[in-house]
């Protein structure tokens, strides 16, 4: 059990340094100017600018060098540049963003909730609403309900969130007025006002992900159904809430909790998209404006945290599976 | 229970099991003939009512796409003509529904008043080409590189294995963002306007680099028990060279997953170019795009929702009948089904 977790872990963090080594290299040591990309205006930059931009980002050293100082600066935190112009960056130190003028860390610190608030919520809407009509649907098989269900996982899982957030909006916002339009305030100051601006983001990407767990909940759920400890359960005069509800659950769902921490992941490293489109500054907005302004360091430091999301989340599915299921161990 | 009680939901079964039972068993009585796997999946293909319906739209979008300039001809707009006329003052489009009317069948876009039917019609243009040449080459770097781990095996395998859960690794989006600005700076300078064919090229270069794992790893695990089959060891033991063994006698039996994995793949690529469009990284003013177009229309959600869901409906039309088109194709190639 425990060779399982380390070999795990070290191909979990062979493949981060390998993506921090692609990004960073495709940053710093593509052909392009690294110094002129970050220059404020690149119409009217200067070479006298450039070269100062360079020497106080360490882009003027050998790019193994800067590789090496930006991992050394992770644990032990660092400084750019001297005299007045020099900023301090404390450890767990990403980068520093000139644009404006903080570290990375910071500016990720205030992002990461807002995302971690949207995709948490998202996520009990869609397994709630997702892998109960699957359920349903896969014990009424074949009803008027469960065609119903299959049509709706149908047509959801083509719903462009492109349609289906700004529609929300149209129609709590702007034609009947119940809500207002979402603004984020942090948990800790007023949950309730809190969960009053996630709620229509929480509905968009719970909804069109929910047509997708219906779907996959489904299967699962009759193929399950169809296997021989649910009939000798049956058979010897078990209810059928307990066979349905715990056994027959219970074996259905495993897949579903895999696939639903890997998506999960991915979306923790920012849900743009639902960012846009209700005005919240997560994560992924953050990173977006970030290239945009040609920000680089920010870019690079949330490449980098939704790659660790990825990575940490497929370990964390992976460990947790070897113990629901012993034969993954052995493989 | 009565058989009335049962009737509805037996019966619907029965008679979409009935033509398929009499097919089969005239199958058994022609079986002299022969039938391809090929011919069998067509058939079940041309029986399927939901298969007609999106085949029959996705004709139509193509048809719309490849003919956007005569259909601009006989419209008489093209995708950058700008009808100020048709707007208020506040730049808000003048009649109902975001100015439908006769000349303007969709209506047209606040302040900049363009006709939106013809930016839809060209936009549709766009995102085909970019989703359909992206899927295509997806598909083919996938499979080459699914067969090749699956067939030699070994070190070539661990390799090729090792780079997809790589990839995986990446987070599409936000690398976008890094990797989209860069490219463009590096080929064109600060003050350059960019070609109209150089964002959706990258889009393409992007889309292949990070979507060919999903059809490798479904290759490399088909080829895995392929190529223990006779006819391979056969081809092998007849001196047939690497070549001829993977493209040869693997590629063929592995047509019906390739071409699911296509179909499915398409939809996916539009809904991305659409987000990344829509975000300002993907194809940028002049070109016209579904993205873009409705990027442009969220700014005026409050004063011309109509125009905003003209262009999210048409990407979720498209998008529905690229799934309900690949989900009867899986349906109609997979030789377990026998509907």
């Amino acid at each position: 059990m425990l060779r399982f977790f380390i070999k795990k872990l070290l191909l979990a963090a062979t493949t981060l340094i390998t993506v921090s080594v692609i990004t960073f290299g495709l940053f710093f040591a593509a052909p392009n100017n690294p110094a002129e990309l970050m220059c404020g205006n690149r119409k009217t930059c200067t070479p006298a600018q450039q070269e100062s931009i360079a020497r106080r980002m360490g882009l003027d050293k050998p790019v193994a060098q800067q590789y090496a100082d930006f991992m050394a600066g992770i644990v032990k935190g660092r400084t750019f540049g001297e005299g007045d112009a020099m900023r301090e960056c404390p450890a767990p130190c990403l980068g520093y963003s000139f644009r404006n003028d903080e570290p990375v860390t910071d500016i990720i610190g205030r992002t990461l909730p807002v995302t971690l608030s949207i995709v948490f919520g998202a996520a009990v809407v869609w397994l709630l609403i997702g892998v109960s009509v699957g359920m349903v649907s896969a014990l009424r098989k074949g009803t008027i309900f469960d065609r119903g269900a299959v049509g709706f996982s149908l047509a959801g899982a083509s719903m462009p969130i492109l349609l289906f957030g700004p529609l929300l909006l149209i129609i709590f916002v702007y034609e009947t007025g119940w809500l207002a339009y979402p603004s984020y305030t942090p948990i800790t100051e007023n949950p309730a006002k809190w969960a009053a601006a996630m709620l229509l983001p929480w509905l968009a990407l719970g909804f069109i992900n929910s047509a997708l767990y219906a779907r996959l909940s489904r299967a699962q759920m009759v193929e399950t159904l169809s296997e021989d400890f649910v009939r000798t359960a049956r058979a010897k005069g078990m209810t059928k809430f307990r066979v349905y509800g715990k056994h027959a659950l219970r074996a259905a769902i495993t897949p579903i909790v895999t696939i639903a921490g890997l998506d999960l992941g991915t979306y923790l490293g920012g849900t743009v998209v639902t960012e846009t489109i209700f005005g919240f500054t997560g994560l992924g907005k953050a990173s977006l404006n970030a290239a945009i302004n040609l920000d680089m360091p920010l870019v690079m430091a949330t490449v980098l945290l939704a790659a660790l999301f990825i990575v940490a989340a497929n370990v964390i599915v992976d460990v947790l599976y070897s113990f629901i299921d012993p034969r993954v161990r052995l493989a | 229970m009565t058989d009335g009680a049962t009737g509805p939901v037996g019966l619907k079964v029965t008679t979409a099991d009935e033509p398929a039972a009499d097919v089969s068993a005239t199958d058994a009585e022609k079986s002299v003939l022969g039938r391809s796997p090929g011919q069998l999946a067509w058939m079940r293909l041309k029986r399927d009512r939901t298969a007609w319906a999106s085949g029959s739209a996705l004709v139509f979008f193509a048809l719309v796409a490849i003919a956007a300039p005569l259909i601009e001809r006989l419209y008489g707009k093209g995708p950058l003509d700008r009808f100020s006329d048709k707007l208020d003052g506040n730049g808000n489009p003048l009649g109902y529904l975001g100015g439908v009317s006769s000349e303007h069948w969709l209506g047209v876009q606040p302040r900049l008043g363009r006709d939106i039917l013809i930016q839809i019609v060209y936009g549709m243009r766009t995102s085909l080409l970019v989703a359909l040449s992206a899927a295509l080459l997806t598909i083919v770097l996938g499979v080459v590189i699914g067969i090749l781990a699956g067939y030699l095996g070994g070190k070539v395998d661990a390799v090729l294995s090792w780079l997809t859960d790589l990839t995986l690794a990446f987070p599409f989006y936000i690398f976008c963002f890094a990797f989209v600005p860069i490219a463009v700076a590096q080929r064109y300078g600060p003050t350059d306007q960019e070609a109209s064919w150089f964002r959706p090229l990258l889009l393409i270069v992007v889309f292949v680099l990070f979507n060919w794992t999903y059809s490798a790893r479904l290759v490399r695990g088909q080829v895995l028990t392929l190529r223990e089959r006779e006819f391979v060891e056969a081809a092998r033991a007849s001196g047939a060279g690497l070549g001829h063994v993977l493209f040869r006698q693997l590629l063929p039996n592995l047509w019906a997953p390739i071409l699911v994995t296509f179909s499915l793949n398409v939809p996916a690529l539009i809904t991305a170019e659409a987000a990344l469009s829509f975000l300002g990284i993907g194809i940028l003013e002049p070109t016209p795009d579904l993205g873009r177009l409705i990027a442009d229309s969220v700014n005026y959600v409050r004063d011309d929702p109509a125009f905003t869901l003209t262009g999210g409906i048409t990407l979720f039309v498209l998008v529905l009948a690229f799934n309900l088109f690949g989900d009867s194709m899986r349906d109609a190639l997979d030789p377990k089904s026998d509907r």
